[in-house]
């Protein structure tokens, strides 16, 4: 994240006084309020051990299906008595983990791919050509619905299948740009003067793509959130006694008209997450990409 | 454009050829179906007979070629619960679905394209900026929210239409607003970021410039050139129509291919689940290479640069 907050500072570099006096002047409310709500879901999942009241598998059964508002249980229990705030908690940890995870995996695996293309073409820039057709091909949930199905549900199988979300655009874009890059003077330079292929791309022209692999990424992570919770709400997901926020909405639906808290709790939290997601990452696009200057 | 056409078909079938090895390889390697089906505690003789029966003794590579023979005799397999073949299972699902996503593609297209137009026009206006906002919220709702919350509203608090079955096209009516809403808002961004870029082209102004009235600029010089990418996109939905569904049809109760899709993979139902998986693909594919053929007509410059 240091890269983002190298770019951020460049524009600033003018006669702003102050950083408040600076976020006032060129960052929209929406994109304020949404970079808070995200600092504040980082910090619930960092911190829930100590933020949750209760533990997520204890039973309070004399007040199942409470509603919120409850002197015990503020956003009111479950059908089984459970604390609806301490599952949610655990649940943004257990989404934005994956998430987290997911992107980072897909980023570094679809940009070493691209690169590699970039590097050798012929066969094997064909090879990562044609994978990416295919993963674009086929629907990532119907993909994930077949491998989770038949491999069984496990948090390690649940991360690594979410990093393969999205990876072909990181390919698609490291190869381009790579190419591109190649081409400039600075990339040849350094190649006339003997420094390895790995050094000229990890070096040189890594850094100089970086930005828009990284607003790529601003674009999967939520969509990585909603991939991993329609998972969890078809059942497929993260499995019980873990919890996460699509898991939570999937058996909230069985009390819909008893008890809607259990649902629109993790449901509004999905929902302010990846809009917040998407506002700053449409703002940090205009920022960080040249291209749209 | 022979080329053109060629270097299209040669992606397509070569994306089909990898989906086909994809579905077997997953769903053969991931374990063993004798077991799953007949249970852990199934005798080892009945076992035996079940993987005979069903070819699963063979060396993989045998189990391949028969696979691929079949697939291309037609032949899907049959669904191991129903006894029944696969092709039929899905096929029979088929009208379901269409009945939710075709209205669901009618809504997106209809909605999504004018309005994103109608903002790109009157730009940093009030219409403009609500839309730029709805768009937004509009597809970052996950449909399993978007679905639920509809059902709470107008089936929980106002009792006004059913939360699930298929039994009249009422039953549609909440599945299919949920299925479109999240197009709606992609198409409507899309329509209007494609429409702003075409708007400031120079040949707009040139057309402006010579006199013509706004109304024919914007018809005959600004929209078919925006075209080009909302083709795109509208493409991609026709192309996951069947895909989208497995999330509303699993809130809805409805009997399409998606409900049957995630019932199938429970039951662990590998011949259902395989043929559904190409169908979505092929459907994928097929799209993707009227869009790409739909591109080189609308616009010739591509012809140039076919062959990369």
């Amino acid at each position: 994240m240091s890269s983002v907050n190298t770019m951020n500072e460049r524009p600033s570099a003018g006669p702003a006084t102050g950083l408040v006096a600076y976020v006032r002047r060129n960052v929209a409310l929406s994109v304020s309020l949404g970079i808070l709500w995200l600092a504040g879901m980082v910090l619930v999942a960092a911190l829930a051990d100590q933020l949750r009241p209760y533990g997520i598998t204890d039973m309070d059964l004399s007040s199942r299906l409470a509603a919120p508002g409850a002197t015990k249980h503020w956003l009111g229990t479950d059908e089984l008595g459970r604390d609806v705030l301490s599952r949610l908690i655990q649940s943004i940890r257990v989404s934005l983990v994956i998430a987290f995870g997911a992107t980072i995996i897909s980023a570094v695996f679809g940009t070493a791919l691209g690169l590699a293309a970039a590097q050798f073409r012929g066969f094997v820039e064909h090879l990562v050509l044609a994978l990416a057709d295919f993963q674009a091909a086929l629907p990532f949930l119907i993909m994930s619905l077949a491998v989770l199905a038949f491999f069984g549900s496990s948090m390690v199988l649940l991360v690594c299948l979410m990093g393969f979300y999205g990876w072909e655009r990181y390919a698609r874009i490291a190869r381009g740009l790579a190419i591109s890059a190649g081409a400039q003077g600075y990339a040849a330079s350094v190649v006339q003067l003997g420094a390895t292929p790995a050094r000229v791309y990890l070096r040189h022209i890594l850094p100089n793509v970086a930005s828009t692999l990284i607003v790529s990424m601003t674009l999967t992570f939520p969509e990585i959130i909603l991939m991993e919770s329609g998972l969890s709400f078809l059942g497929l997901g993260v499995q019980p006694p873990e919890t996460s926020l699509g898991n939570m909405v999937g058996f909230g639906r069985e009390y819909l008209t008893r008890a809607p808290w259990i649902m629109l709790a993790p449901a509004a939290v999905i929902m302010l997450t990846t809009l917040s997601i998407s506002l700053v990452g449409d703002w940090l696009r205009d920022r960080l990409d040249p291209t749209l200057r | 454009m022979i080329n053109f056409v060629l270097t299209r078909l040669l992606r397509a079938a070569v994306t089909i050829a990898a989906v086909v090895t994809f579905a077997f390889v997953v769903l053969r390697m991931s374990g063993d179906p004798a077991q799953v089906l007949l249970g852990p505690d199934a005798p080892q003789d009945a076992v035996d007979a079940f993987r005979r029966a069903w070819g699963l003794d063979q060396p993989l590579w045998v189990q391949y070629l028969a696979y691929l023979k079949s697939i291309f005799t037609g032949d899907f397999g049959v669904s191991m619960r129903d006894k029944a073949p696969a092709i039929e299972l899905v096929l029979e699902r088929l009208p379901a679905t269409l009945q939710l996503t075709v209205p669901a593609l009618l809504l997106k297209l209809l909605i999504g394209i004018p309005v994103g137009v109608y903002a790109a026009l009157h730009r940093q206006s009030f219409a403009d900026r609500g839309v730029i906002l709805l768009a937004v919220v509009g597809f970052t709702i996950p449909s399993f929210v978007m679905g639920l919350v509809l059902v709470l509203i107008f089936s929980v608090i106002l009792g006004v239409l059913p939360s699930g079955g298929q039994d009249t096209w009422v039953h549609g009516i909440l599945p299919t607003i949920t299925m479109s809403i999240g197009g709606i808002g992609i198409l409507a961004r899309f329509s209007r970021s494609a429409m702003i870029e075409v708007m400031g082209q120079p040949f707009i102004r040139t057309a402006s410039a010579k006199g013509l009235k706004w109304r024919d600029v914007v018809w005959s010089h600004a929209l078919p050139n925006a075209a080009i990418p909302i083709v795109t996109i509208v493409g991609f939905m026709v192309g996951s129509l069947i895909a989208g569904a497995v999330v509303v049809e699993s809130i809805f109760s409805w009997p399409g291919i998606g409900r049957l899709l995630v019932v199938s993979v429970t039951n662990r139902d590998l011949a259902v689940v395989q043929c559904i998986l190409l169908v979505i693909a092929a459907a994928m594919v097929v799209s993707n290479l009227v869009v790409e053929l739909l591109y080189g007509w609308l616009d010739p410059r591509l012809h140039a640069r076919a062959g990369h």
